[in-house]
């Protein structure tokens, strides 16, 4: 019995660490959120695709690597904790999943995927409450409707999913397609809304498991992700408390603080124990993995906008300023909390699932 | 990842399966303490290597080495059972490890036999009135007279005090060292002339706990476990065993299930709760913790297994999130009654035996008791996360205005 991660899994999580430091630090992400230089996200992309990233999960038939959930948790935790742009959710977690599902082994986007070359958005939100009144409609090979937070806007192709749970490949320059880009509060990871009038597309799927698969598995990502980012908010907390002083002392031997980081921290562990149960569930334990997936999403939402908001009170003043650059972490978690459904719709759909509230 | 036992533990699964469908039925339920039928039956799970399975078989133990996923499997499956798995108390749990760790061959000899099977019961005697967080600076003393020990002061939370024959006890007897090099740790009959209990009553209504006073009680030399002043390194092995038990959550997990049994049961103008939004929302809620813990649980297990220490701080958060999980859970089973929330006792009303008010406020007391939450977040921040200690203020040095006098 064995339950954490394997040495190769710590290995992959140490090396995108190191990458991720040397070639994307804050000011990197500065440059792309500010808008001063557009190419860091897709520079950063093509240099993970050489460590194997793009490949992860697409499976080895299709010339990915065909690793595990797990695997991806690893990465993912990694991209939070450094708040990186790029299309990891979208394209080699979501589009290798759907992609790779879907496509035979020999078809040639599979290949560009794996490369690294090809980007894949991710229009799921559809399928978790359709907001300002959203429908999106197939007929034949052709989309009509829009569909609302559009993940990786500067995609080739975006994968979408239809009201009745259908998956559907759209080219970015396929005709009768709209492209509206809105901002949002995290801007090192823009959003799109897509609207279609006919829009010629790529019958993927009519199959809602895939779709259920392909939700549950971007609800791991963005647990894993806000692990990442509440594990540097709560370092950072830590690191500055023992640093700045007040009233003669370091704020870290005063109680009130020292607790309020013992909190973090305490709602935080048990969260890197369930992230990788969720995975593993993922894979190998189908009986239980969808309530694990809507549960680990919900509750690590919860505990990081938690942690999101006691670290930065620890930073006093400094951290509500740009100066230290701690609100990107606070966003990237509001963000994740936001993203493929909210705590509460997560667990309303959990209590559905056991019988609980009606339906 | 694997979360298999693998075949070797699948095959003892099946064993303790099979002894239990044989046997389980023989097993006593809610005993008595001392009762004979439950001395018998302890005495059969420790042939069977089901209780005291670590304890050599010298000191009348089975003599298994230690295997964690042999007790685990042993303790899921009398709990799924739901079977008597043998006696607790903190004679078993907290004295005997110790004695093993510490103790001379005499007391070994003299007390493991007794205590495991169930003849010789124990209560501890540790925290007083006037020390609890700061437990060290507690003034129970011991003088020497002769060949005795003569014991005075009072110690408090002495649960089974009543029935124990053998208290272990720390007491000051070097009063002139710094605090916690001044401590013994004393074993000593309850019989012993100059020891008065009172039954100390709780806010569930009853007395979990006692005070236990001594007034000159005379302890031969002998009986002490490890060496004068160090009693505080003796006592701290089995505080950290005592702080890992308490807020386990496969307890809190059965718990849950029978919650939302109450809530399919439990109606608002006829339709059940278990149909309201609102409460189930917040037991979702407690679901999502709950599940987090468990699998918290499974990463300690395999990192006691493997003989990792990647799981320190996991292990260090245990008890303040598992006392505190707990306490929502049963609060909500009282929100789920509604008026009838408050029925306790003989109110003819009650739910579940008036369980869940009693857990709610037992588990209220557990928060405090074996370290407060507030103590639980200075291990956590000082060892944990490597935040500095308070500055102390040296003795006598406070004055008035600082007390808030």
């Amino acid at each position: 019995m064995e339950f954490g991660l394997s040495e190769e899994q710590q290995l992959l999580g140490d090396s995108v660490q190191r990458f991720l430091q040397d070639q994307m630090p804050l000011e990197q992400v500065r440059a792309f959120a500010d808008g001063t230089d557009t190419t860091v996200a897709r520079r950063g992309w093509h240099g993970l695709a050489e460590l194997g990233i793009s490949a992860l999960l697409l499976p080895e038939p299709a010339g990915g690597l065909g690793l595990s959930a797990l695997d991806a948790v690893v990465v993912a935790q990694a991209f939070g904790a450094n708040v990186t742009p790029g299309p990891f959710l979208g394209t080699g977690a979501i589009g290798a999943l759907v992609l790779g599902a879907a496509l035979p082994a020999d078809d040639p986007l599979l290949a560009e995927l794996a490369s690294g070359q090809l980007i894949i958005g991710a229009g799921l939100e559809q399928a978790c409450g359709p907001r300002d009144g959203t429908s999106v409609q197939a007929s034949g090979a052709t989309l009509r409707g829009r569909s609302l937070h559009v993940l990786h806007p500067k995609a080739h192709q975006f994968i979408v999913a239809t009201d009745r749970g259908e998956l559907h490949l759209v080219a970015a320059d396929a005709k009768g397609l709209e492209l509206v880009i809105g901002t949002t509060i995290d801007r090192t990871r823009p959003t799109c809304e897509l609207r279609f009038d006919d829009t010629p597309s790529r019958r993927l799927s009519d199959d809602p498991a895939l779709l259920a698969r392909a939700l549950d598995l971007g609800r791991i990502m963005l647990a894993a992700d806000t692990v990442g980012a509440a594990t540097a908010m709560l370092d950072m907390a830590v690191a500055y408390a023992k640093e700045r002083e007040q009233f003669n002392r370091p704020i870290a031997t005063f109680q009130a603080v020292k607790h309020m980081c013992a909190e973090m921290a305490a709602a935080l562990e048990p969260c890197r124990a369930m992230v990788w149960y969720a995975a593993h569930a993922l894979d190998a334990l189908p009986a239980e993995a969808h309530l694990t997936a809507l549960h680990t999403k919900a509750h690590i939402s919860e505990v990081g906008t938690r942690i999101a908001k006691t670290a930065t009170e620890v930073h006093g003043g400094m951290g509500f300023t740009d100066l230290l650059g701690l609100h990107y972490w606070f966003k990237r978690i509001g963000f994740n909390r936001q993203t493929l459904g909210t705590p509460t719709l997560l667990r309303t759909e959990a209590a559905r699932l056991q019988g609980l509230v009606a339906r | 990842m694997d979360l298999s036992y693998g075949p070797e533990y699948e095959a003892f699964r099946a064993e303790v399966q099979a002894f239990l469908k044989a046997h389980g039925d023989d097993a006593p339920r809610n005993p008595r303490m001392k009762a004979p039928e439950a001395i018998a039956w302890q005495q059969r799970l420790i042939e069977q290597g089901y209780a005291a399975r670590t304890i050599p078989q010298q000191y009348g133990g089975f003599g298994a080495e230690p295997d964690i996923l042999k007790s685990r499997i042993i303790a899921e499956e009398f709990a799924r059972a739901r079977v008597n798995a043998g006696l607790g108390g903190q004679g078993i749990s907290m004295l005997v490890p110790t004695l093993l760790e510490m103790g001379t061959e005499a007391q070994r000899e003299q007390f493991i036999r007794p205590t495991i099977e169930g003849r010789m019961i124990w209560c501890q005697g540790y925290s007083e009135p006037g020390a609890g967080s700061d437990l060290a600076s507690l003034r129970t003393s011991a003088i020497l007279d002769g060949d005795d020990w003569v014991i005075n002061g009072q110690k408090i939370w002495t649960s089974t005090a009543r029935e124990a024959d053998w208290i272990f006890c720390l007491v000051r007897t070097e009063p002139d060292a710094p605090k916690h090099q001044g401590i013994s740790f004393l074993l000593f009959e309850m019989d012993t002339p100059g020891i008065e209990v009172r039954p100390l009553v709780d806010m569930t209504g009853h007395a979990n706990f006692n005070e236990t006073f001594f007034t000159d009680v005379r302890v031969p030399k002998a009986q002490m476990v490890g060496t004068r002043g160090q009693g505080w390194q003796v006592a701290n092995s089995i505080l950290g065993n005592e702080r890992e038990s308490l807020g386990n959550p496969n307890a809190t997990l059965a718990r849950m299930h029978a919650l939302m049994a109450l809530m399919q049961q439990e109606t608002v103008a006829g339709v059940p709760v278990s149909q309201d939004p609102v409460i189930v929302d917040r037991l979702m809620r407690l679901q999502g913790q709950i599940m987090a813990m468990g699998h918290n649980d499974l990463r300690v297990l395999s990192a006691k297994i493997n003989g990792t220490n990647d799981a320190l701080l996991a292990r260090m958060i245990v008890k303040l999130e598992g006392t505190e999980l707990r306490h929502e859970l049963e609060g909500l089973a009282i929100d789920v009654m509604g008026a009838l929330g408050i029925a306790y006792d003989d109110h003819p009303l009650l739910r579940d035996g008036g369980s869940w008010q009693s857990q709610y406020m037992y588990f209220l007391g557990l928060i405090i008791g074996g370290g407060t939450s507030q103590i639980q977040k200075n291990i956590i921040s000082e060892r944990g996360l490597g935040m500095p200690k308070e500055p102390k203020f040296p003795k006598g040095t406070l004055n008035a205005s600082a007390r808030g006098a």
